[in-house]
């Protein structure tokens, strides 16, 4: 069977596809970086990078845009295994905006998500400035996405213009950048999420376990479950603390970031429990189109 | 479709093994294109989904209520895109069935026909072109196919559509085949294969339609399933482009790259190009061990026996099958830019991992792409498809386009606005410059220059910076 022995299954090419993407940024720009979020998909494309330059080590820092207000196991998730693997991390905030006590319980989560997560990056690329991102954004996360490309050009203010994209042909990269310019790159495009989830149970890559079920003290705000994580949740909501059977499908800040009761504590069981609800969630998904409308204003100021 | 029922890691196991077929659509809104694409996408899913036994309960619950509303908002995603002034020219959707993973790049019919097509089809195995059975092959219809066979798209699928609005006359379906055969004949796509479709109705979509008891193909999911894509890519002519040279210590020098065509094996004689230098495979080295050989698409180190010094947009080749090196060939050009052409630029041209300057020669003529005439023109419009001849000034490592997409495909980048200007599909060599070598390759002679050997490491670092810029200079 000639032609069988040269076959590679789907996640095969697409991690192929991603190392190819990622071999390319560090070949033809002077300064890249690898945004972290901690999250599943950023623990894949990390993975990825290790993969793209073994037996050496990857030759860009990664860079996670810190809110001060991410989960308390994320932080920790990130310190172990940025030691244990060698990653070169670079940590940076909203410093002023963190001295004025900006934070979603007070100034609520308009206000912190701009200051503490879109500023915060936009400052920490022009500080270090960096020439290309790495993020691990997907094409079928939500309809903006969709049509954004692999390699995507960012003007001197970070801005996105899907209107004026650069066309993207075979695998051939237009990675030409005027100073100040920059480009955001997107190894996982291809991905669907349940590829990532696929690809983190073959490669038994590590991932923050709050993706997985456990009985957590949660409480209920405004119909969201969220987890008492630390002092800075005001006390009166902190006493109404029960302890929940929860696990997280995203993580962000904690204040802003509901939990979905469930039992799923291993891969398999998260994979299933997704289904079924992205069954059932089917037809709201695609009639939000309210919040993909936000999603692509958001990116085109500069937001991932 | 097996109905047997199967546990949760039974399906990701199976669900890993799956190839992956990349697919383009085109057509317009009025030929059923997005209701095709949303039956497509969420029919295979339910499909595919029930298999797994805890599903089953929540399929019973949701029942059929679901499904209509399905395809009309998908219709309306792309309407509410539209009003919104968003221009969409290429969106990617992602579905599965039990065999394979599937990738639609979905291109809107109308406007910016070319540009998009060509964008969203570079990468395709597969084309969907879908025609309305009461119109049959038209100008649009011709326009698709000639992009189709430019890109070297493979697989074609005409999908005769709205057969329902005929009562599924075999007599339309088969004079629209005719006609569509013939059109094509010239074109010398390898597989066209034709189904009569209802994507409102369903038939012949997913499941095969007793409506059309006459048709004896596959359903257009089942085509789709089943196509064999093994042998899309090229394994016979080994071209490894240098992509990233990979030093971590003093004892590894490793060429990454990704395989573009070919197989490359452990113990093989290579050649490295341009310079003609030849080695011996040592190891292919990746984090998760050494195989024996690779092969397209995957992504790799190589290692060789002889110290050779090799850098990114060189390539590794079997020294008995070469591709063509040289500044001048000719090329089928896709012009993308909203500024016309300026054949006095000299644009960035980039070809696997090279980059250099390329400079146009002269247009041979320019296609129209609904009638496939041909006209002489002084400069290429957006959209426009011209034959075009190019110098580079530096040596390109290319095939023609026809039997290497890899090695025959580049980029033309706008040296000021650094857009991507045009996309090019290598059509042959031109030989040699006219004035044979052309004026070569500078060189800066240290000793003939007076200067001092102290000074060599900070101008082969410019040279390797122009280099980069795509000039190339020698220090010796």
């Amino acid at each position: 069977m000639e032609m069988n022995e040269y076959r590679l299954s789907h996640l095969r090419q697409l991690e192929a596809e991603a190392i190819h993407i990622i071999r390319e940024v560090a070949a033809e720009f002077e300064n890249p970086v690898m945004l972290y979020s901690i999250g599943k998909d950023s623990s894949v494309m990390v993975r990825l990078a290790e993969k793209a330059f073994a037996p050496g080590k990857v030759p860009f820092p990664l860079m996670h845009i810190d809110s001060k207000w991410k989960f308390r196991e994320m932080v920790e998730f990130r310190d172990r295994y940025a030691r244990e693997f060698g990653w070169n991390m670079i940590v940076e905030y909203n410093k002023e905006a963190y001295e004025a006590g900006v934070g979603p319980f007070s100034h609520g989560s308009k206000v912190h998500t701009d200051l503490m997560k879109t500023q915060a990056l936009l400052q920490a690329l022009d500080k270090h400035r960096f020439d290309a991102a790495f993020g691990g954004a997907r094409r079928d996360e939500e309809k903006s996405r969709a049509k954004e490309r692999i390699f995507s050009f960012r003007d001197r203010f970070h801005q996105w213009d899907p209107k004026n994209q650069r066309p993207e042909l075979w695998d051939i990269y237009n990675t030409r950048v005027h100073k100040g310019e920059s480009i955001r790159v997107f190894p996982l495009s291809n991905w669907t999420e349940l590829d990532v989830w696929q690809y983190i149970r073959l490669e038994n890559i590590p991932i923050v376990p709050l993706y997985y079920a456990k009985e957590r003290p949660i409480v209920e705000i405004d119909g969201n479950l969220i987890l008492a994580d630390d002092e800075r949740m005001p006390a009166e909501l902190r006493a109404q603390a029960r302890p929940t059977m929860v696990r997280f499908r995203t993580l962000g800040c904690y204040p802003l970031t509901g939990a979905v009761r469930s039992k799923a504590d291993t891969i398999e069981k998260i994979v299933e429990e997704m289904m079924v609800t992205t069954k059932s969630e089917r037809t709201t998904r695609v009639i939000d189109f309210d919040q993909e409308g936000s999603m692509e204003q958001k990116k085109r100021e500069g937001y991932f | 479709m097996g109905k047997e029922k199967i546990d949760i890691r039974q399906y990701l196991d199976r669900d890993e093994k799956k190839d992956l077929l990349r697919l383009l659509t085109a057509g317009s809104v009025d030929d059923g294109k997005s209701t095709l694409i949303g039956r497509l996408l969420f029919d295979s899913k339910k499909i595919y989904e029930d298999q797994l036994q805890a599903l089953e309960r929540d399929s019973k619950r949701l029942g059929n209520a679901g499904e209509k509303i399905d395809y009309a908002l998908l219709l309306d995603g792309l309407k509410a895109e539209r009003e919104q002034g968003i221009t969409i020219d290429v969106a990617y959707r992602y579905f599965s069935t039990n065999n394979r993973k599937f990738i639609i790049a979905d291109t809107p019919g109308h406007e910016q026909y070319t540009r998009n097509m060509i964008t969203g089809g570079s990468t395709a195995n597969l084309a969907i072109i879908l025609v309305d059975a009461r119109t049959g092959v038209i100008t649009q219809t011709k326009r698709h196919s000639y992009l189709v066979s430019l890109l070297g798209i493979r697989h074609v699928v005409l999908a005769v559509n709205k057969m329902d609005l005929l009562g599924f006359s075999q007599e339309v379906y088969e004079r629209i085949k005719a006609d569509y055969l013939a059109f094509t004949e010239p074109f010398g796509i390898e597989d066209i294969v034709c189904i009569p479709i209802s994507a409102l109705d369903g038939d012949n979509v997913v499941e095969r339609s007793d409506r059309t008891p006459w048709y004896d193909g596959p359903s257009l999911l089942e085509h789709l399933e089943t196509v064999p894509i093994d042998r899309d890519y090229n394994f016979d002519d080994l071209r490894f482009p240098v992509q990233y040279v990979l030093r971590p210590h003093l004892d590894f020098r490793g060429f990454s790259g990704k395989v573009s065509s070919g197989v490359i094996r452990k113990g093989d004689t290579v050649m490295a190009l341009p310079s003609g230098k030849t080695s011996r495979v040592t190891s292919i080295v990746t984090y998760d061990g050494e195989p024996d050989r690779a092969f397209p698409p995957q992504s790799v180190t190589v290692t060789l026996e002889d110290e050779i010094d090799i850098s990114r947009g060189e390539m590794l080749v079997h020294p008995d099958n070469l591709p063509a090196v040289g500044r001048r060939f000719d090329a089928m050009l896709v012009w993308m830019d909203e500024q016309p052409m300026d054949t006095r630029k000299n644009f960035f041209l980039k070809q696997t991992t090279n980059l250099t300057r390329a400079f146009i020669d002269g247009i041979e003529y320019k296609v129209d792409v609904n009638t496939m005439e041909t006209a002489p023109a002084d400069a290429l419009n957006l959209n426009e498809i011209g034959r075009v001849r190019f110098t580079t000034a530096k040596n390109l490592l290319f095939d023609p386009y026809k039997t290497n997409k890899a090695t025959g495909s580049f980029v033309l980048i706008d040296p000021i606005t650094n857009n991507t200007s045009a996309v090019g599909m290598i059509i042959g060599s031109l030989g040699q410059t006219d004035e044979g070598e052309g004026p070569g390759v500078p060189v800066i002679d240290l000793a003939a220059l007076g200067i001092e050997e102290s000074h060599r490491g900070a101008l082969e670092r410019a040279a390797a910076e122009l280099a980069r810029q795509g000039f190339e200079i020698k220090v010796k």
